[in-house]
């Protein structure tokens, strides 16, 4: 089994299926030429030529509609949006068209197609290159929304988007790119719609998607050793959203804490909070605690970028508290 | 006549596609003056009469429909446009595709859907073009290659662009005709696919019907250059303005720029000037309107005209004009009877046409439920 980079596993799985699947194209911003912004679209115009590479012009309402109407024909556009931010200038293509294809004409059609869109701050980018909108696509039917946090996950939900006939919206971080892990080759694609555990415990559990999945499974392997026994559930599909497991888990645990790179109001984390009220409020023996980003545009200057951004620390932080005041015993 | 408006000396070409280079540049031009009926048959101008007295009367109903509570929502006329639609829809074969805007149901009819599911989709049935989950502004047929109207104004551009694309892609010669009015050119979406579908040199025919009102804004009050077609000069495009009262002109038009797209890829910009005789939507009394703009629609009514003209021309006479309006008054009447004796939707059903793909955990949950 080979241990790669999440970006080389995107790269990986975009030549995988494009040599699989003749309408399988690759358009967007940079993607060509200049070998994709991340580089994850590295060596495949040389590969596969100018038909199934497309270098855009900057105007993403233009070229993502295109992928709408293309795959509207069958064809399975891959869009890479250069970052989340640039989307809003697509979003009516995407939540007033993709998403309502299918519906809208009674399901004569739709539109099968990929928008790969890495997200998050930490780079000192400023406010409107770091932001975590994915909650913009994750509201709307007709979507889905799924969101990768490790190389194998990548793989697995990245053949999953392809082989599926609705508009996916593919969230990656720019903070996942260099993380490694084991990618199984011979892996079946991912369910679009479940949810992971990536670690068992008893005594709580922490939810996240994303880079913060990443981050609360490195934490709770450090709690561990205070004694603490944390259950972590990656999401990786934000809609649909896998209630079941996540209440399922808070039942047995007795507590959650949730964590997200996006903002706290209204966010990701709201809806989940919600949901354990709805499935496991009598089950619960502490309220739910959210550890989301500083409600402010993010700033350039690094030490205010860090403070605002969840941590490790933050995390652990907050789950130490939440176990406080149920009198967990280390 | 032709007027060649605008004019640069062209660039040399870039485009890479297999179509090879654009031979149009940017060519712009307005021909001026009434065309005669052409050479076209006299069987082609009594069907284009037909169709167009078709549009007129289901119109008419749908009208009707609407003060009767029986179609709701938005309904957007095409009264006054008849022989835009007719003659762009003649230029088009069954396999070519069309993308139009929300004042889409003459489209419908004239690409080739029975009235009747029209009609049907306008009531909300199960019978209609969308299973009367579109309605007036949603209609939809891969049959004939309606690939969609579309209620956000302009949003059917890209769609279009990329549905040429798709063309493209797999070396197939349909074209794809995308409808808007002309409101719709000064959205951004309308120019970044014109550009993109030039400079990939796709096969795509934007028609602008240039009715003067977007909604209650006229096209001076909106439009920078108020001649559309001259926006084509921008993208070294061929840009075209053709008088939308006279069906066989915008037939002659369209067919050629059409057959252009589809034997060199090239796409092209039409605006057929036209008249809205009624307000944006059924409901609108379109109290913003000048008396003279009103009169000059009343005055250039395209369906009277054309059938003074084939009168004139002896085509067709009194009676066999009036023969053919009752054959459509039958039409339409079969049209209503069929909406109406159509099933509404199952509530059950009403999860069916969320995701093409089912996927785990997808909600079904009814306002009243619980989500556990």
């Amino acid at each position: 089994m080979a241990v790669i980079t999440y970006r080389q596993a995107l790269h990986d799985t975009l030549r995988e299926e494009m040599l699989s699947d003749e309408n399988v194209f690759l358009i967007g911003e940079e993607i060509g030429v200049f070998e994709g912004s991340y580089k994850i679209t590295a060596g495949l115009l040389e590969e596969f030529g100018e038909k199934r590479v497309r270098d855009t012009p900057i105007a993403e309402e233009g070229f993502v509609g295109a992928a709408v109407g293309a795959a509207m024909l069958g064809l399975r556009p891959v869009v890479e949006l250069m970052t989340i931010n640039f989307s809003l200038l697509a979003l009516d293509q995407i939540v007033n068209h993709a998403a309502k294809i299918y519906g809208m004409f009674g399901g004569q059609s739709s539109a099968p197609m990929v928008l790969r869109t890495p997200g998050g701050g930490g780079q000192q980018l400023g406010a409107t290159h770091s932001q975590n909108i994915e909650l913009y696509y994750a509201f709307v039917p007709g979507l889905k929304v799924v969101a990768p946090s490790t190389p194998a996950d990548a793989r697995a939900l990245l053949k999953a988007s392809l082989a599926d006939n609705d508009p996916v919206l593919f969230l990656e971080n720019l903070a996942l790119y260099n993380t490694k892990g084991e990618v199984p080759e011979d892996a079946p694609p991912a369910e679009i719609g479940k949810a992971g555990i990536t670690r068992t415990g008893s005594d709580i559990t922490i939810i996240g998607y994303s880079r913060m999945a990443t981050v609360a499974t490195q934490v709770a392997e450090q709690l561990s050793e205070e004694g603490i026994s944390a259950e972590v559930i990656d999401l990786r599909s934000l809609r649909p959203l896998d209630r079941e497991t996540l209440v399922e888990s808070v039942r047995k645990t007795g507590c959650a804490v949730i964590t997200e790179d996006d903002w706290l109001t209204y966010g990701v984390g709201a809806e989940i909070a919600a949901s354990i009220s709805d499935g496991a409020f009598d089950y619960l023996d502490a309220p739910v605690r959210r550890v989301a980003a500083a409600e402010v545009p993010l700033p350039y200057a690094k030490p205010l970028e860090r403070a605002a951004l969840p941590s490790a620390e933050s995390l652990k932080t907050a789950v130490r508290q939440t176990l406080e005041a149920v009198g967990h015993r280390r | 006549m032709a007027e060649t408006a605008t004019r640069s000396k062209p660039a040399s070409s870039g485009s890479k596609s297999r179509r090879g280079t654009r031979s149009g540049g940017n060519r712009v031009q307005q021909r001026q003056g009434k065309t005669a009926l052409g050479s076209e048959s006299q069987d082609t101008l009594r069907d284009y009469f037909r169709q167009m007295s078709l549009i007129r009367r289901f119109e008419e109903r749908a009208a009707q429909g609407y003060t009767q509570a029986k179609v709701g929502g938005y309904c957007h006329l095409n009264l006054g446009e008849e022989a835009t639609v007719v003659g762009l829809m003649s230029a088009l074969r069954r396999s070519d595709y069309l993308f139009t805007n929300y004042r889409e149901h003459g489209y419908a009819i004239a690409k080739g859907i029975e009235p009747g599911r029209v009609m049907a989709e306008l009531y909300g049935r199960t019978t209609g073009t969308s299973k009367g989950l579109g309605g007036s502004m949603h209609m939809f047929d891969t049959e004939v290659g309606l690939l969609g109207g579309y209620g956000i104004v302009g949003g059917q551009i890209p769609l279009a662009t990329g549905a040429a694309l798709a063309i493209d892609y797999r070396g197939g010669d349909e074209v794809v005709m995308c409808q808007m009015g002309d409101g719709t050119t000064n959205i951004g979406a309308f120019h970044e696919s014109m550009n993109i579908a030039a400079l990939w040199n796709l096969p795509v025919v934007f028609v602008v019907i240039n009715n003067h009102l977007g909604m209650g804004t006229t096209v001076d009050m909106a439009s920078a250059e108020s001649e559309l077609y001259k926006r084509a000069v921008a993208y070294r495009m061929h840009g075209e303005r053709v008088d939308g009262n006279d069906v066989v002109a915008v037939q002659e038009a369209a067919g050629r720029l059409v057959e252009h797209a589809r034997k060199t890829g090239e796409p092209a910009m039409l605006e057929a000037v036209s008249h809205r005789m009624k307000g944006h939507s059924v409901v609108d009394p379109a109290k913003y309107r000048s008396a003279e703009d009103a009169e000059a629609a009343r005055e250039a009514d395209p369906v009277a005209a054309f059938r003074s003209q084939l009168i004139s021309a002896g085509v067709l006479d009194e009676d066999g004009a009036a023969e053919i309006e009752r054959e459509v008054q039958a039409d339409v009447d079969a049209a209503v009877a069929f909406a109406d004796d159509s099933p509404h939707p199952d509530p059950a059903t009403l999860f069916d046409y969320t995701y093409a793909t089912p996927v785990a955990n997808d909600s079904r949950r009814l306002p009243a439920d619980p989500v556990f």
